[in-house]
């Protein structure tokens, strides 16, 4: 069941350079077309500033690199850390940025049980070797209808379940969140049903662009960006792209996943980036790119074509 | 006019002040990684906080048996009309890409744009006859008409509400806010028909030329 990833080719030297290329904090005004503005403003410009990755943050080695965004630009760092959602540290898009920094991600240990013969509760840094990571730049679409595209630094998934040798029972696999209400003093408010869960099917997390993360823009994750690990599923609304990963559990039956328990007609298992298949609420044939100010088309399965052969069978407008 | 001063800059301040931050930041590129959002949430909560405003000051006249709230209404219901105005018109423009094809599938589909729009729909013609020669030309009929700031308002919040995807509490904070306003209404609503009933003919003219007196622009 090898699907080979269509476009990916080597990346550009001049596309991993300085996160300043992409930093554009003039660009409202700039695509709106407010020449008039500009011209007025133009001698006291401030200087471009808070153009690097978080250095506090330790840097990562990188094994091999690969784009799988279609060319298309990364987008700034700055937008990518303070514009999240992570419900456990607020309900706004700035709250993560702010309220995560409670999070402890070392030591951080994770549980993998369930229907496999090699169960086990291990150091991160034994799951995730951090001496062999890879960099994929990956679109990144929310159900909410924004995207951006994100340079993350991890491995594949496959290969990190396979060594705890599901067994033919395990059809699905289930990630838990860390709940810490010490650390996370919004899950107090119960507004999602804690610890947040996500699942997979078996095949869909053995896929070859399913992936785990650990960095991003070559350090290591920021915490509001789901540090110390987190599920990348590019081609699924960014929901199921469950962060800080405490528990993997393989199971028989499809594990119950947080926002399909808070609205099952809205947020469907699946979740596939569909733009044919409309939320309740809004459409979803849209999406606006962080740092562009139209919306542009949403693609299916947000351009990975390659996963279309997990869903042949199925009706996608039944299983949303 | 010397005790309406203070409440006619209070009133302009409402709508300025915002609208010039909103301006500032724009310029300045402070609107965060998703500026049009960002404007079409903040142009929304202003005409929502606005609209409220608008709506309280006839319990504000009655509690404080001042006339200035009154005279005052004006203005603030025109600047919730023109925060309105600018909310509908990001979504227009950067949302829709000003495309009528998309509104109109957007207004059979999705409920919330339904809402919002059905209110922008109800106030345009209460922004359109504000003027003194309107409100004139159409007596008693003005009063009436002008009562659709009430649905406006109720249509204004459920929109909010049914956009939110999980976390309700601001939507209900200002869905509270509105009940408790159109509880005070219709309260005294009913308390001015039982008095009426109630009192002798004379007194009954009294009262309503009294009332008459001390609000050029009835409700
Ligand atoms: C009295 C009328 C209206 C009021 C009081 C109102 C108020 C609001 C409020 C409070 C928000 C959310 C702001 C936030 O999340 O902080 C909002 C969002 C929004 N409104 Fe309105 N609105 C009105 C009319 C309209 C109209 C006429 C339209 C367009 C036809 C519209 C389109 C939208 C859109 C597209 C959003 C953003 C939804 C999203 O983020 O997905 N609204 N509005």
């Amino acid at each position: 069941m090898l699907i080979k990833i269509a476009h990916s080719h080597p990346i550009r030297p001049s596309e991993i350079t300085p996160e300043s290329v992409y930093h554009g904090r003039r660009r409202f005004l700039l695509q709106i077309g407010a020449a008039a503005a500009s011209v007025t403003l133009g001698g006291c410009e401030p200087p471009e500033s808070g153009a690097v990755a978080n250095t506090a943050l330790a840097s990562l080695k990188v094994t091999k690199k690969t784009e799988l965004a279609g060319g298309e630009n990364v987008t700034a760092y700055e937008d990518i850390t303070h514009y999240n959602n992570f419900y456990e540290f607020g309900t706004t898009k700035e709250a993560p940025a702010r309220n995560a920094g409670r999070l402890r991600t070392r030591p951080w240990s994770v549980v993998v049980d369930g229907e496999c013969e090699a169960p086990g509760h291990v150091d991160l840094d034994e799951l995730i070797n951090p001496q062999v990571l890879e960099e994929r730049i990956y679109r990144h679409r929310c159900v909410e209808r924004w995207s951006m595209v994100a340079p993350w630094l991890g491995v594949p998934l496959a290969p990190v379940l396979r060594r705890f040798k599901p067994t033919s029972n395990a059809k699905y696999v289930a990630f838990y969140t860390l709940f810490d209400p010490r650390q996370m003093p919004e899950t107090g408010r119960g507004v999602l049903n804690w610890p947040y869960r996500e699942g997979l099917r078996i095949d869909e997390a053995m896929h070859p662009l399913a992936f785990l993360s650990v960095g991003l823009y070559g350090r290591v994750l920021p915490n509001q960006n789901g540090a110390p690990l987190r599920l990348t599923v590019p081609w699924k609304y960014g929901f199921k792209s469950i962060k800080s990963i405490v528990q993997i559990t393989f199971t028989q039956w499809q594990p119950e996943t947080s926002w399909n328990q808070l609205g099952p007609q809205e947020y469907g298992f699946y979740s596939n980036v569909n733009p044919a298949v409309d939320h309740p609420r809004w459409s979803q044939a849209r999406e606006r790119r962080l740092g562009e100010l139209v919306m542009r088309k949403t693609l299916m399965f947000n351009g990975y074509p390659e996963v279309a052969s997990l869903y042949s069978a199925m009706d996608l407008s039944t299983f949303f | 006019m010397n005790h309406l001063l203070p409440w006619r800059v209070a009133a302009w301040a409402l709508g300025v002040v915002p609208l010039a931050f909103a301006v500032k930041w724009t310029f300045q590129s402070l609107l965060g990684p998703n500026p049009v959002e960002f404007l079409e949430h903040y142009t929304g909560d202003w005409t929502l906080r606005l609209l409220l405003t608008t709506l309280a000051m006839t319990p504000l006249r009655k509690v404080t048996r001042l006339s200035e709230p009154i005279r005052v209404r004006r203005i603030l219901g025109l600047w919730t009309y023109a925060f309105l105005c600018l909310h509908f018109s990001i979504y227009l423009v950067f949302d829709l890409g000003l495309s009528v094809a998309q509104l109109g599938a957007d207004l059979v589909k999705r409920t919330y744009i339904t809402l919002g729009f059905s209110a922008w729909l109800m106030l345009l013609p209460l922004a359109i006859t504000s003027t003194n020669a309107w409100q004139r030309r159409l007596k008693r009929r003005w009063v009436t008409l002008h009562q659709l700031i009430y649905p406006a308002a109720i249509l204004g919040c459920t929109h909010y509400y049914w956009l939110v995807k999980a976390d309700t509490r601001e939507p209900l904070i200002y869905l509270a806010i509105l009940l408790a306003l159109l509880a005070f209404r219709v309260q005294s609503v009913g308390i001015s028909l039982r008095r009426r009933r109630e009192q002798p003919p004379a007194v009954r003219v009294q009262i309503e030329t009294m009332s008459a007196s001390t609000s050029s622009e009835r409700p």
